[in-house]
C-alpha cells in the first residue's frame, strides 16, 4: 500500500506533524486485551452496582424502572438502525427515515401538539433548548419564568444555557405541590419570553395546565410544560391545555436505565413555530418514479446548511433511543398506553395510602399524583434510605440537597414493576429503618416548622 | 459491475420487490382490537380515575397509537430497516463521521444489568463500578487527548462544543472580562458557528490558506482582545494537519482567548500528537467517531471534553472525583456538586453512560498502541484509497482540493466532472448507492466547489478500498459515455431521487388520521 502511495515509511504520511508536536512515546494506557479478558473486566466493574436487577428500586426522579419489552431490543440492535448515521442520503436510508416520522407521529399524539421533531439529547436539555426558540420568538424578551416543580436538573441546565443566551431565570415556588397561577402570573411581565411547568411537578403533584398556559399568555409568554410521556397515557394533553410548547425526557418509553443516559428527549410545538424548531424532522413526500418515501424536512433550520443562522446546534441526537421509544409505544398500543396509565395510577393511589399508614411517614403534599409521591419521614431521609437498603429496597430520592425545604421528603416512584407486595414491603422496611432511627424528631429538631409531623 | 441497471425500472417486473411494495406506516397497519403487550394485573383496589385525578385534567380519548400486534410489529420493522443501507453491509465513507467498524463486544458489556439496570440516581456509594469505569474513562481520555481534566457530560459533538464556549464565557468571565466575539476557519463544521450565536457570541470567520491551513495573516488581524476564542479541527475538515498550529496557538493565547479543538478528526492523529500539545485549552472527543460507538442512525453518541488545568475550575457540575482509600483499601469514587465556579450542569444526570461502557470497553480492547495503530492505519487507508483514485479517471476528474498528502480523510473537488461532463457530485455519490457504497459527505466544506470528502477509516480492508476505487472509475467511465445514467441514478434502491423541496415547502411530518 505504501508503493501505491508513494512513500517509504508510514511516518512520512504523519511529516505535517511538526516533530516538536509529536508524542514521541507510546500512550499511556494499558496494553490492549483479548474479548474475553475485557468483558470479565466490565463484568467484574458492573457488578459493583446495585442495579434494579439486584434490588428493588423505588427510585424515580425523572427516569422509571418501566419494563422493556423483549422485542425493543431484537429491533434496536438490528445492523440496520444499529449501524448507519444520519440519513444524509435519503434513497438508502427510507428505513430510519419512515421511523422518524412514525415517532413524530406518536410524540404529535401524546402531546396533543402537530408538530414534532425526531429527538434531541434528553429532558433538561429540551427544556434549555425550548428557551432558545423562545427568546428566538420573542426578539426583546429576556425573562425565563421557571416553576421550582420543573426537575432541578431541568432548572440547573436552563441557567447554564442562559448564560450564554444572555437571559434571565426566575423561579416561582410551588405551594402544596403544584404552582400557584397567581404567583406565576406575579412573576410574569412584558419582558417574559417563556413560562416553564413541568407535569407532573419533580414532587409528583399533577398540575392544572391550562391555568398555568393562561397566566403565561396573559403577559405574552410561551407556556412551555416539559411532561413525562407515560402520563400522557391519561393526562390531559399538553396541546389541549394551551400549551404552545411540549417537550421532555423520553426514557420512560422504551429505553434502559442506563445509569442516566443515552436516552432522548422529545419536543413538540403548535404550528407556528415549525421553522422554529430544534433538532432533524423527517417528512413524507415522492420518488422520481411517484413511490411514497420520506426525507429530512425544514432542513435550512440546520447548522449544516444554516451555520450561525441555524435554530439550534445539534447534530447527532438519539435516533436509535426515538426507535426503542416508538417500538415500545407501539408494543403497548392504544389500549395498553391506557391501561398502563391505569395501573400505574391505581398503584400510586395504594402506594399512597400504605405509605402514610407507616408510623413517622406523612405525605408532604396532598395534590393529586400519577405515579410519584413525595412523603415526609420523621427521620433523617438518607439514613432511612440506607437502613431500607440493607434490605434489598431502594426507597427512593431524597430530594433535601435540590429543595432544602424539603430535607425531610423523600420521593417514590412505582412502576408496574412494582407490586403490590413490593410496596406492602416497602411500608414495612420504611417502618423499621423509621423506628431504628432512634427518637422521632422533636418539633424543636424539625427545620420544615410542620408542628403536625410529630405525632 | 456490468449487471448494475443504467436505467429506470421499465415496467413492474423490473422492479425490486422493495420497489413495488408501497412505504406503510405502523399506524396504517392499525386493525381495532389487536395488540402486543399484556399487563400485569394492577393486584390493587380497582379505583375509578376520576376518583384520584380530577376529571377536568384527565386525557377525553386515548392516544391514536397503533393496535398491532407483536408479530406485526417485529415484521414491521425488520421490513423497513431492509430500506436502509449500513455500515455492517458495506463501505460507509462519510467524511468527517467516522463510519469505523462498531464491536459487538461493546454490546454486550453495556448491556450488563449493572450497567443498563442501573439507576442514574442510585447513591454514588452503590454505584461505585459505574463511577470507576467513568473515573478510567475520564483517566484515558486525559492522555489521548494531553489535557489533565475531563467532564463526560456533554451528549454529542456539538454539545461539547457549547460547553467550551460556556467554559470560555465563564472563564474570561472570571478574569473581569466580556469578550464578544469567536473565530471559525471557514472549513469549520456547522456545528461550530451554529454554537457560537447559541452562546451568545458572534462569529467571525478565518481565511483559509493555498495549502488548506489557516492563514495566519488574517487571523493576525481578526485577533484582538473582543476575541473569546478560536475554535480549529485539526486535521481540518480538509483532511490536512496545520502545521503552523505552534504559531496559532502563540497568537491566539497573546490576546487572551481560548484555543477550542473540535475532536470530530481525533481518529487521525491519536498516539501520535495530542491537542494538549498543541496548545488547545478545550477539547471535544466524540465518541461515537473515535471510539466506536454505533451511529444509530443519528445518535446517540457522546462529547466528553478535556481542559487544561486554567480551565478546570469552571467544568460541569457534577464532578467525578475520586478519593484514595485508607490503610490499603480500595479507592472510592463520588459526585462532588459544590463547585462554586462551575458552569453548572448541562444535562440530567451523569451523561450517556452506556456510550462510556462501551468507548471504554473498546478503549482496553485496543490498548495504546492498539489505538495508535487504529490511527496509522485510518491515515494509510485514507492515502492508499486516494493513490488508487488518482491512478484512474479521478486523478483528472475528481482532483484533490489541496494537492499533499491528506491525513485520515480527503477532500475531491467534482468541478471538472461538471464541467467537462455535466455530471455534479450529487449524481456521483447517487451512482455509488447503485454500486453499494454509501456515499462520501458531498458539498461540504462550503469553500470546495462540487466538494466530496471521504474519510474510510482503518476497519476496511484493502479489498474494499480497492472495490470503491474501481466503483468511482466505473461510474466516471460511464459520465463520459453517457452522463444520462448518473443524472437519472440511482436505480436499484427502494425509491428514486426524492423531492426534498416539496416536504419542506408543504410539510407533511406526521401521519395523518383516520
Amino acid at each position: 500500500m505504501l508503493d501505491a502511495i508513494g512513500v517509504d515509511s508510514l511516518d512520512e504520511l504523519f511529516a505535517a506533524i511538526p516533530p516538536e508536536l509529536r508524542l514521541g512515546r507510546p500512550l499511556d494506557l494499558p496494553a490492549g486485551l483479548s474479548e474475553t479478558e475485557c468483558f470479565d473486566h466490565l463484568a467484574a466493574l458492573a457488578a459493583r452496582n446495585a442495579d434494579a436487577d439486584s434490588e428493588t428500586c423505588f427510585i424515580g426522579a425523572g427516569m422509571y424502572d418501566h419494563y422493556v419489552p423483549a422485542l425493543v431490543d431484537a429491533i434496536t440492535q438490528r445492523s440496520e438502525f444499529l449501524t448507519p448515521y444520519t440519513p444524509y442520503q435519503p434513497e438508502v436510508s427510507q428505513g430510519g427515515l419512515q421511523v422518524m416520522f412514525e415517532f413524530q407521529t406518536a410524540i404529535s399524539e401524546l402531546t396533543g401538539l402537530p408538530v414534532a421533531n425526531a429527538s434531541l439529547y434528553e429532558g433538561p436539555s429540551s427544556v434549555a433548548s425550548a428557551a432558545y426558540l423562545a427568546l428566538g420568538a420573542h426578539k426583546g424578551r429576556t425573562r425565563l419564568v421557571v416553576s421550582r416543580g420543573v426537575h432541578p436538573h431541568s432548572r440547573e441546565t436552563l441557567a447554564t444555557y442562559a448564560r450564554g443566551f444572555g437571559a434571565e431565570v426566575v423561579e416561582v415556588a410551588q405551594e402544596d405541590g403544584v404552582t400557584d397561577p397567581a404567583a406565576l402570573a406575579d412573576a410574569v411581565d412584558e419582558r417574559t419570553a417563556a413560562v416553564f411547568v413541568q407535569n407532573p411537578g419533580f414532587l409528583g403533584g399533577i398540575e392544572d395546565l391550562e391555568a398555568l398556559a393562561a397566566a403565561a399568555h396573559e403577559a405574552g409568554a410561551l407556556a412551555i410544560a416539559a411532561v413525562d410521556p407515560i402520563s400522557l397515557s391519561v393526562l390531559r394533553p399538553p396541546g389541549e391545555c394551551g400549551v404552545d410548547i411540549a417537550l421532555g425526557e423520553g426514557q420512560p418509553l422504551g429505553n434502559r436505565l442506563d445509569y442516566g443516559g443515552p436516552s432522548f428527549g422529545f419536543f413538540a410545538a403548535t404550528e407556528e413555530h415549525i421553522r422554529r424548531m430544534p433538532g432533524r424532522i423527517a417528512g413524507e413526500t415522492t420518488d422520481a418514479d411517484g413511490r411514497r418515501g420520506f426525507v429530512l424536512a425544514l432542513q435550512t433550520r440546520e447548522q449544516h446548511i444554516r451555520r450561525e443562522k441555524a435554530t439550534h446546534n445539534i447534530c447527532t441526537s438519539q435516533a436509535l433511543n426515538a426507535l426503542a421509544g416508538v417500538v415500545y409505544l407501539s408494543w403497548l398500543g392504544k389500549r395498553g398506553f391506557t391501561e398502563l396509565g391505569e395501573l400505574l395510577a391505581r398503584r400510586t393511589a395504594y402506594a399512597r395510602e400504605r405509605l402514610t399508614a407507616v408510623e413517622g411517614v406523612e405525605l408532604l403534599h396532598d395534590a393529586p399524583v400519577f405515579r410519584e409521591l413525595a412523603i415526609r419521614l420523621e427521620a433523617p431521609v438518607l439514613e432511612v434510605i440506607d437502613r431500607v437498603a440493607e434490605e434489598g429496597i431502594a426507597a427512593g430520592y431524597g430530594v433535601g440537597r435540590e429543595y432544602p425545604e424539603h430535607e425531610d421528603a423523600l420521593l417514590v416512584a412505582i412502576t408496574e414493576r412494582r407490586s403490590k407486595e413490593d410496596i406492602d414491603r416497602l411500608a414495612d422496611a420504611l417502618g423499621r429503618a423509621i423506628a431504628a432511627s432512634g427518637e422521632l424528631l422533636t418539633d424543636s429538631d424539625n427545620k420544615s416548622t410542620q408542628p403536625e409531623v410529630a405525632r | 459491475m456490468t449487471d448494475i441497471p443504467t436505467q429506470p425500472p421499465t415496467n413492474a417486473d423490473a422492479q425490486t420487490p422493495q420497489q413495488r411494495e408501497r412505504a406503510t406506516t405502523i399506524y396504517e397497519r392499525s386493525v381495532e382490537g389487536r395488540r402486543a403487550a399484556t399487563l400485569p394485573p394492577a393486584g390493587v383496589p380497582e379505583a375509578q380515575l376520576e376518583d384520584l385525578i380530577p376529571a377536568g385534567l384527565l386525557r377525553e380519548r386515548p392516544a391514536e397509537l397503533p393496535e398491532v400486534s407483536e408479530p406485526e410489529i417485529v415484521r414491521h420493522y425488520n421490513r423497513i430497516s431492509r430500506r436502509n443501507f449500513d455500515l455492517d453491509t458495506g463501505p460507509y465513507p462519510l467524511g468527517s463521521c467516522t463510519m469505523k467498524h462498531n464491536p459487538r463486544l461493546n454490546e454486550r458489556v453495556a448491556a450488563l444489568p449493572g450497567h443498563a439496570r442501573l439507576h442514574p440516581a442510585q447513591a454514588p456509594r452503590r454505584a461505585q463500578g459505574a463511577l470507576e469505569l467513568m473515573w478510567r474513562l475520564e483517566r484515558a481520555l486525559a492522555e489521548i487527548c494531553g489535557l489533565p481534566h475531563v467532564s463526560l457530560q456533554p451528549s454529542a459533538g456539538s454539545h461539547g462544543e457549547l460547553a467550551g464556549l460556556l467554559l470560555t464565557r465563564a472563564y474570561h468571565a472570571d478574569r473581569g472580562e466580556e469578550r464578544a466575539r469567536v473565530l471559525t476557519p471557514d472549513t469549520s463544521h456547522g456545528t461550530n458557528p451554529a454554537t457560537v450565536t447559541m452562546a451568545g457570541y458572534e462569529v467571525v470567520k478565518v481565511a483559509t490558506d493555498e495549502r488548506g491551513g489557516v492563514e495566519v495573516d488574517d487571523l493576525r488581524d481578526k485577533l484582538g482582545d473582543d476575541i473569546a476564542c478560536l475554535m480549529l479541527t485539526n486535521p481540518n475538515t480538509l483532511g490536512v494537519f496545520d502545521e503552523n498550529i505552534a504559531e496559532i496557538a502563540r497568537l491566539v493565547h497573546e490576546v487572551g482567548a481560548t484555543l477550542y479543538y473540535d475532536g470530530a478528526n481525533l481518529n487521525a492523529i491519536m498516539g501520535h500528537t495530542r491537542p494538549g500539545d498543541m496548545g488547545f485549552d478545550i477539547v471535544h472527543v466524540n465518541l461515537h467517531k473515535s471510539f466506536s460507538q454505533p451511529h444509530g442512525g443519528g445518535g446517540p453518541g457522546a462529547g466528553p471534553i478535556a481542559v487544561s488545568d486554567r480551565i478546570e475550575p469552571y467544568l460541569p457540575v457534577p464532578r467525578l472525583v475520586r478519593s484514595e482509600g485508607a490503610n490499603g483499601t480500595a479507592p472510592s469514587f463520588d459526585l462532588d456538586h459544590e463547585r462554586p465556579k462551575s458552569i453548572g450542569r448541562l444535562r440530567g444526570f451523569q451523561g450517556n453512560f452506556g456510550v462510556f461502557a462501551r468507548s471504554y470497553a473498546y478503549i482496553r480492547s485496543l490498548g495504546g498502541d492498539g489505538l495508535q495503530e487504529a490511527s496509522e492505519t485510518a491515515v494509510l487507508n485514507a492515502n492508499y484509497l486516494l493513490a488508487r483514485l488518482r491512478e484512474g479517471r479521478a486523478g483528472r476528474l475528481l482532483p484533490l482540493a489541496f494537492d499533499r498528502l491528506p491525513m485520515h480523510e480527503f477532500v475531491l473537488s467534482g468541478a471538472p466532472a461538471k464541467r467537462e461532463l455535466g455530471v455534479k457530485t450529487l449524481d456521483i455519490a447517487k451512482r455509488l448507492l447503485d454500486y453499494g457504497f454509501h456515499p462520501p459527505t458531498i458539498y461540504f466544506p462550503l469553500l470546495v466547489d462540487e466538494a466530496l470528502m471521504i474519510e474510510p477509516t482503518e476497519t476496511e480492508t484493502r479489498e474494499s478500498l480497492d472495490d470503491l476505487a474501481d466503483a468511482f472509475d466505473s461510474i466516471l467511465g460511464e459520465a463520459e459515455n453517457d452522463p444520462q445514467i448518473l443524472l437519472g441514478a440511482p436505480y436499484t434502491t427502494p425509491v428514486r431521487r426524492l423531492d426534498e423541496a416539496a416536504a419542506s415547502r408543504r410539510p407533511v411530518i406526521r401521519q395523518s388520521r383516520g
